[in-house]
């Protein structure tokens, strides 16, 4: 019962500066409001019992992608400038992915969790605890494997290779933003 | 509400008033020992009008920041001025929430309150306002919200200085954010987990973590120190060049948030290097501390803080001793340098750690943090010595100070 | 484990409310009497020229971007700090060929002089 008032708390903030962030005019307040969104997620990761990827939420996107976006906010200064995405069409391709967004959402709402267990699962046999681990099972396993533990298992068994991959994915970004950045290489 | 959760509750409440204001006013303690400090080091008095030995002064400078004229330039952006104190302030002080400062409490009790109802807590209490499963990342994570109070600051306030200062200070902490993340990752290999009090219980299982990741210890020690913004690493403030950096614009009680958010996070690293690397509330050679009782709980609260002012009193005796960084040698000595010796010792550290506890099959703790420790005495050359080609360490000491050409020359002729 | 958080949601409530009892404190205490001079940004007793609303160099651009693919790196070798002496050989293996890639760019990075503050 708390968990739930503490949820629709977080979600309501969420959604809220969500709101304000693509409302403001001014783009360093935009920028705020984004972090707030991001840190209320990481809110909804607690109650998740994802602790890890909480804490990575807040290091990662709150600090690290944001700082990002307000030096690039600064260095560029747009702010007072009107934005170039004006007029019918935009009206029109908006109105378009806004009703194909609520569309899909409203589309979601008829998964029960016995469906979707049944469609990715294509058994009956297994049931939704199973497939899809509550967060019981989610808390046992990371009272006894610590939180991080629990997290870097798989990572290093099942997934090593696209964990690889994102080691190229990196390495192809650092490459990146050096060629973006430096006028004479 | 079950009594369990209740009693837990007002624990909590209780731990957290206590942290909270002894953070605080050790904040305000600290600044008048940072003065004291400064004199002692230049052979001056410091404060001693106010009260006996000065120890008012604190207090008189709460009460005139309190009431002095406020500023806001007319070109400032109001809300975000007003706002990055307080993203300054906070985060500081929460970071003190999750570090143990003392041992176990065993506690119990069961009352009941008129209107508030029955309360119940039996067994030990761990002495941290938040035991996370997080541990550390969570440390990590709300000093990198740290930034954005300084970045904010010197941006809102539009003007020249306190912009430079801003820009300095946020590529400056982001940049030794990596090197601090890296640094405490020969600690996860050797402790296996991220939670304070894991790291705390297997350093007294073996040795302090100082001895076996001493270079772990000093990179630690030296991007703590650039986290912080202080001496040598302060360029965000640079008085001689930027006034006053990021806070420029600011005046009265606002300035004062800036000011406590710097001192609390002075503590919040000396208090994490003690928990990382000097085991935190641990009382060596005894294990005395670890029965449980309020007499021990006290004792190593004691002993947590007289280590943690050793470090504050280091990370003074650095800024009144050292000169200040050039801004690229600052920001090369990050990306080229600690960046680099983190990454690979943290791979030499594996390899050790593989290499004795698998191959060798040392499993006791202790004689695995004595082999490290002789590890770590190479290393310390290799870094100390051979890395630094008798420029900074060795060129430092007096004997070996070479006589510009021109002086002697000059003595010669006369 | 989730109620281990409600004294960090406390801490903060406390800390943001000091915060905002000390500006609004010093506002009611002290007086503001603005005059133009004294609205002015600080400039050494200069008068001001221009704001500083402008574009600043790309450089801090170049350290936020590496900040955050170094950041990235951190925390996957946080994770795999913490099982290394479970997976002993194989995850060290693992992580080395992860490194190596970073390695690469860092490399690259320093000799084209990314990492120089010019």
């Amino acid at each position: 019962m708390m968990v739930e008032i503490v949820f629709y708390v977080f979600a309501a903030t969420a959604i809220l500066s969500a709101l304000m962030c693509i409302t403001q005019r001014n783009p360093i307040a935009s920028a705020f409001w984004l972090i707030s969104t991001m840190l209320a997620l990481a809110g909804i990761f607690v109650l998740l019992e994802a602790h890890f990827i909480a804490a990575v939420q807040v290091l990662v996107y709150a600090g690290a992608i944001m700082v990002l976006f307000l030096f690039v906010i600064m260095l560029l200064n747009l702010s007072g400038r009107v934005s170039d995405i004006r007029g019918r069409l935009s009206w029109v391709v908006a109105t378009v992915i806004a009703v194909a967004l609520t569309a899909s959402l409203i589309g979601l709402r008829a998964y029960t969790p016995e469906r979707l267990a049944q469609e990715v699962t294509g058994s009956l046999q297994i049931t939704p605890d199973v497939a899809f681990q509550s967060g019981d099972l989610a808390r046992a396993a990371a009272e006894s494997r610590g939180v991080i533990g629990v997290f870097a298992e798989p990572l290093f068994g099942t997934y090593l290779v696209p964990f690889e991959i994102t080691g190229l994915l990196l390495l192809t970004a650092i490459v990146g933003a050096v060629v973006l950045a430096k006028r004479r290489l | 509400m079950n009594p369990e959760l209740k009693g837990f509750l007002l624990l909590s409440v209780a731990k957290m008033l206590v942290v909270f204001v002894a953070v605080l006013i050790w904040v305000a303690l600290l600044t008048l020992m940072e003065r004291k400090v400064s004199a002692w080091i230049q052979n001056r008095l410091g404060p001693n009008r106010v009260g006996p030995g000065g120890l008012l002064q604190p207090a008189a400078d709460g009460l005139k920041n309190l009431v002095k004229e406020e500023t806001l330039p007319k070109v400032a952006n109001p809300i975000l001025f007003l706002l990055a104190p307080a993203m300054s302030f906070v985060p500081a002080l929460l970071m003190s929430a999750i570090i143990p400062f003392a041992a176990p409490l065993p506690l119990d009790f069961d009352f009941s309150l008129p209107l508030l109802g029955r309360f119940v807590h039996a067994g030990s209490t761990p002495m941290v306002v938040a035991d996370l499963p997080v541990g550390f990342l969570f440390v990590l994570a709300i000093s990198s919200m740290g930034v954005y109070g300084i970045a904010i600051a010197g941006w809102s306030s539009n003007s020249k200085y306190s912009l430079l200062g801003g820009l300095r200070a946020s590529a400056q902490m982001v940049s030794y954010e990596v090197a601090l993340g890296l640094s405490v990752i020969p600690i996860l290999l050797l402790a296996g987990n991220v939670s304070f009090s894991s790291v705390i219980a297997d350093q007294q299982g073996g040795l302090w973590y100082v001895l076996p990741l001493f270079l772990a210890f000093f990179l630690f020690v030296v991007s703590g120190l650039a986290e912080t913004n202080r001496l040598p690493f302060d360029m965000p403030e640079a008085e001689s060049e930027l006034i006053a950096g990021f806070h420029t614009e600011y005046s009265s009680m606002k300035f004062a948030m800036f000011f406590i958010a710097e001192y609390a996070n002075v503590i919040t690293v000396s208090a994490m290097t003690v928990t990382l690397f000097l085991g935190g509330w641990d009382i060596p050679f005894t294990a005395w501390d670890q029965q449980g009782g309020l007499l021990q709980t006290l004792a190593t609260g004691s002993f947590f803080v007289v280590k943690v002012m050793f470090f504050v009193f280091l990370f003074m005796w650095i800024r009144w001793t050292l000169p200040r960084f050039r801004y690229d040698q600052l920001m090369s000595l990050g990306w080229k340098f600690l960046i680099e010796v983190a990454t690979v010792y943290f791979v030499v550290i594996a390899i050790a750690i593989h290499l004795i506890g698998r191959v060798w099959g040392v499993t006791d703790p202790r004689a695995m943090g004595w082999w490290l420790f002789a590890l770590n005495l190479v290393l310390c050359y290799i870094v100390f010595v051979l890395l630094d080609r008798g420029l900074v360490i060795e060129g430092s000491s007096p004997q070996r100070r070479p006589v510009p050409p021109s002086v002697t020359s000059e003595a010669m002729e006369s | 484990m989730l109620r281990e958080y409600v004294p960090v949601l406390m801490i903060f409530a406390v800390s943001l409310g000091v915060a905002v009892l000390m500006v609004v404190g010093s506002h009611i205490f002290s007086n503001y009497r603005p005059t133009p001079v004294k609205a002015q940004p600080y400039e050494s007793g200069i008068p001001p020229i221009g704001d500083t609303r402008d574009r600043f160099a790309v450089k801090y651009y170049v350290v936020a971007m590496l900040f955050l693919l170094f950041d990235v790196e951190v925390v996957v070798l946080f994770t795999w700090s913490v099982v290394f002496r479970q997976l002993g050989l194989y995850g060290f293996l693992a992580i080395l060929i992860f490194l190596m890639l970073l390695v690469v760019g860092l490399v690259y990075e320093w000799k084209k002089g990314a990492l120089d503050w010019d």
